[in-house]
């Protein structure tokens, strides 16, 4: 197969996946797994596939079709969407293993519906990752948020469908409200949505309107949750853990920073942002996110909601990287995205285990469970020590990234950021895997053993990726070295 | 001659005789299919009125052979091609669809009077968008509102009676208001052809009769067209009316009038009347504005699923002539195009309705309760058919609403002002269409199951079957929201033609 063909099955796959799904599921549960699970190798193959040619400095891509006259819908690769496409896709499979515990053992309803709606987002990520132009892009972030809103309101319940209310709500109205007008103001001014090296704004807006136009993305784009649109990442806390941890550690919310990354890089370009003095905005921006999300982080009890505004933290990083407009910086917020992915998902696996062992949803029944499930409680340490950046784990790789970014650029700002954060991560996580590993159990959690086997496995592999990140980044600092290549 | 040149005028004609042979058509499956056959066989022609079109042609008629201003000419472009489509079109899919929701609505016996009238307004309708003489589109509007009438309050609905007096005094002063503008020109001109009156009134542009039939033209039009704020009559005529003949009335009643509005508009005054552009734009462009807010706000407020839809047809509206006010090709595009796109959207969404209200027991937002336990398909479709009209991409509203963003970025910083109204109005949108997914979705009917189930002679696979043709309209949403090439360059071509008028 060509590498134009691979993209397209890639594309399809999923689809194709979540119809067998629809299809299997009224047979057999079993089937209906297999055939999720079988989506996802294929899809893994067709994904990685790619890999050698992207480093070879190839850069696939094709027209699908001519919507509007000279918006079309069109794909392309290039390191960052192989980047995200790659996450994306091997964490399905770890997290459907993961699923198939989790659902059973919680007695889930609706299991098919679940599956097919999870195939389908998983196509609309992989439509975001190798969209060639906004308007494909668009297109496939609109699929995404659609085709998440029945995964986020599982349950089913008021509060649920309140909270889900707020998921779809925030995310339909600031995509409709700012990123469209964006989408349109740009093709509309530069004739082109077309990714392109180097931007495509230069000479076509200028002044204060760049900046605006900057606004209208970063603030439509929800997914990214800059504050203050970020309230949709612990509403949607209400889905099924195994939900959570796929689409709300990885696929959603990276699929936000991608495109905001993306934008930046492709659309506006480095070095026309960088001469633009008030384009600082954005690194405030970001900055504050980070603080206020920790500081909330801070304050949590619910375990989940812990983790939701740890992760609208996180992702600020990635912005702030982005803003910082300095090459390195570029490649840390990539990187970032890789990181963040392995360890949140992580904290996500361990939260659901904890959830479907012993039933704890709260900060504070953490204490002692340490002994009671050892495999779990080791994942959810590794994860946590992610997320503050200690050594050694995929977390350190990204924040000397960033960090040698921000001393490129002479940006203080970002440099303070990330010290006050990490002290503030450290803050809210060390307690938690204290209390974990030395408090005293509280006794109605005796008896209580690690989950079912397949989330064990799954969390235990997502934790000991981890850790491999920080050894073996090579290739992926190779790959998004080339983002540079293009970029400048 | 072949029977080729024969179409401009088959096209009503078909409709139009089948008619009162409907009505001799006692069996109550003859009546339907008869009015099938015919609406089908319209539809037919008009696709092949459009592709003459696209080949660039422009299919005229001479009734009886004599030749205008003597005779009765007709004529097809490009925009009389779209609202061709758009008339037949919505026509074939009610019927197509509706036997069920006709059955369980309209008597047995009442029937052939039904479709006779249906036949009767369709003839109207297209009769409208063929003429090319001023008071032959008045006999036609005259022909398609009295029909009109009948249909509406042809329903098992009481209420319908005084929505539809309602709509008779309007509707009838609208067209008197059509009529003395018509006179007052035929009395400067002495011609009812559009095409003498654009080269005979530039002579007496300056001549109050014709400022005064300027002003009695566009206001009465602009009443059948459901302008805000003339718009009174139509949210109860379009929620008591059986459900099918809104399907048919929401895809195409008020775009027939935006059609004539258009026409004259820009045809017979625009070139002639100084200032005329800016009068037009300060018309239209505030009222279309206050349409597409106020309408919205409307929706956002009201407990009837029919009234609902209704009140976002205003706001739609709205958006169609937002795009004409702006008096320019993109603006007119996108306008002309929101007139093909909005047909499809609001005909599934009404097509899902009649569905809907066959299992539920009422059509306020309460009964409606957990209907997509009931109804999945029906509902689904539902869904799918709001992104359209929310303007999600992939979907055929996005390409109006695409056109309409760029077309008034266009305009400057006035233009600013009119993106941030079609944004607002857009999550409006969504506002009011998630009033009616969330009870749907995730509450239980508190009545009991048997309650609301359609009456024994309606039989589930009739019902599948709106659901199934539902779904079609559906999907052509979908298709031209990818594939928009045959609305947009029918839009295009009848944007220039309107601005090739202007001086």
């Amino acid at each position: 197969m060509t590498p134009e063909q691979t993209i397209l099955a890639a594309v399809a796959t999923p689809l194709l996946g979540a119809l067998a799904i629809v299809a299997t599921g009224r047979i057999s549960e079993n089937l209906r797994e297999g055939v999720t699970f079988l989506t996802a190798s294929i899809l893994i193959f067709w994904v990685w596939s790619l890999l050698p040619d992207l480093l070879s400095g190839a850069r696939p891509g094709l027209v699908l079709t001519e919507v509007l006259p000279g918006i079309e819908i069109a794909f392309s690769v290039e390191p960052l969407g192989m980047l995200f496409a790659a996450l994306a896709s091997g964490l399905w499979l770890v997290n459907s293993l993961y699923s198939v515990g989790y659902m059973r053992a919680n007695g889930e309803h609706h299991q098919t519906r679940y599956y097919t709606f999870f195939a389908i987002s998983l196509m609309a990520t992989m439509g975001i990752a190798f969209a060639g132009n906004l308007f494909t892009l668009f297109l496939f972030y609109e699929i995404l948020t659609l085709s998440t809103y029945p995964l986020v309101s599982h349950k089913g319940d008021a509060d649920t469908v309140r909270s889900a209310r707020v998921y779809l709500g925030l995310l339909l109205a600031t995509s409709i409200g700012l990123f469209l007008p964006a989408i349109i103001w740009t093709y509309a001014a530069a004739g082109t949505g077309d990714f392109t090296p180097g931007g495509v704004l230069e000479g076509a807006v200028g002044g204060v309107w760049v900046l605006l136009l900057l606004g209208l993305y970063v603030f439509g784009i929800g997914k990214a949750a800059v504050m203050p649109v970020h309230r949709w990442l612990p509403a949607a806390m209400v889905a099924p853990t195994p939900v959570s941890a796929l689409l709300h550690a990885v696929a959603v919310v990276k699929a936000g920073v991608f495109s905001v990354v993306k934008i930046v890089v492709y659309i506006f370009g480095v070095d026309f942002l960088f001469e633009l003095p008030g384009s600082v905005w954005l690194t405030w921006a970001a900055a504050t996110t980070i603080i206020l999300a920790s500081v909330m982080a801070l304050r949590q009890t619910n375990l989940k909601r812990l983790l939701a505004y740890s992760t609208v933290s996180q992702l600020s990083y990635v912005v702030m990287a982005t803003a910082v407009l300095k090459p390195l910086a570029e490649i840390g917020a990539a990187i970032h995205m890789a990181a963040h992915a392995l360890g949140k998902i992580t904290l996500f696996f361990a939260a659901g285990a904890l959830y479907t062992a012993a039933k704890i949803t709260e900060v504070r029944d953490l204490a002692g469970m340490g002994q009671r499930m050892p495999w779990t409680m080791a994942a959810f340490t590794i994860g946590a020590l992610s997320m503050i950046g200690v050594p050694p784990t995929g977390g350190f790789v990204s924040k000397w990234y960033i960090l040698a970014g921000a001393f490129q650029a002479e940006s203080y700002a970002a440099i303070a950021t990330v010290i006050l954060s990490t002290v503030l991560n450290a803050a809210y996580f060390l307690p938690l895997v204290w209390m974990a590993w030395f408090a005293e159990s509280q006794p109605r959690y005796e008896g209580v053993r690690e989950a079912p086997l397949p989330m064990v496995i799954a969390l235990t592999f997502t934790g000991l990726a981890t850790l491999a990140f920080f050894f073996f980044n090579a290739p992926v600092i190779e790959l998004e070295r080339q983002l540079l290549g293009d970029a400048s | 001659m072949s029977v080729l040149a024969h179409l401009p005028a088959l096209v009503v004609i078909a409709p139009l005789l089948t008619s009162p042979l409907v009505l001799l058509l006692k069996p109550r499956g003859l009546a339907w299919l008869a009015a099938l056959v015919a609406s089908l066989a319209s539809f037919a022609i008009a696709i092949a009125l459009t592709t003459s079109v696209l080949e660039g042609t422009t299919p005229g008629y001479e009734m009886g052979g004599w030749p205008a201003p003597y005779g009765i000419g007709l004529t097809i472009d490009a925009l009389s091609a779209i609202v061709l489509l758009v008339v037949t079109g919505a026509s074939s899919f009610a019927l197509l669809a509706g036997r069920a929701s006709i059955d369980s609505q309209i008597a047995p016996a009442r029937q052939p009077y039904f479709y006779a009238a249906w036949l009767l307004a369709v003839a109207g309708f297209l009769g409208i968008a063929v003429s090319a003489d001023a008071f032959n589109i008045f006999v036609f509007m005259e022909i398609s509102s009295l029909a009109c009438y009948v249909l509406i309050a042809g329903g098992p609905d009481r209420r319908a009676l005084p929505a539809v007096f309602k709509y008779l005094i309007i509707g009838t002063v609208a067209a008197t208001f059509y009529l003395i503008g018509v006179g007052l020109i035929y009395m400067m001109t002495g011609t009812l052809a559009l095409a003498d009156m654009e080269s005979r009134i530039e002579a007496v542009a300056d001549q109050s009769p014709i400022l005064v039939a300027a002003g009695f033209i566009t206001i009465g039009l602009a009443l059948k067209a459901a302008v805000f704020p003339l718009h009174v009559w139509l949210p109860n005529a379009y929620t008591h009316a059986p459900h099918i003949v809104t399907v048919f009335l929401a895809a195409c009643a008020t775009k027939v009038a935006i059609y004539v509005l258009l026409r004259f508009d820009f045809f017979v005054f625009q070139q002639n009347l100084i200032g005329h552009e800016l009068q037009f734009s300060f018309f239209l462009l505030p009222l279309a504005v206050l349409a597409v807010l106020i309408a919205s706000g409307a929706a956002l407020a009201e407990s009837n699923l029919k009234r609902l839809l209704a009140y976002s047809s205003i706001a739609q509206i709205g958006y169609i002539l937002l795009g004409a006010s702006l008096v320019s090709v993109e603006g007119l595009t996108a306008g002309i195009v929101h007139l093909f796109n909005h047909a499809l959207a609001k005909g599934a969404l009404f097509l899902a309705v009649a569905g809907l209200a066959l299992g539920a027991s009422g059509l306020d937002l309460e009964d409606l309760r957990g209907i997509a336990r009931k109804r999945p398909w029906t509902m689904a479709a539902f869904v799918a058919a709001s992104l359209s009209l929310i303007g999600m991409p992939g979907t055929a509203g996005f390409i109006s609403k695409w056109y309409l963003i760029t077309a008034a970025i266009e305009q400057g910083p006035l233009g600013m002002v009119l993106v941030t109204v079609i944004v607002v109005s857009s999550l409006m949108a969504l506002a009011y269409i998630w009033r009616v997914v969330e009870p749907a979705y995730f509450q239980s009917s508190e009545t009991s199951s048997s309650a609301g189930e359609p009456a024994a002679s309606t039989r589930g696979g009739a019902i599948s079957w709106l659901a199934a043709v539902t779904w079609i309209a559906v999907a052509a949403n979908f298709y031209f929201g990818l594939q928009p090439a045959l609305p947009l360059s029918l839009a295009a071509n009848a944007a220039g033609l309107l601005l090739g008028h202007m001086p």
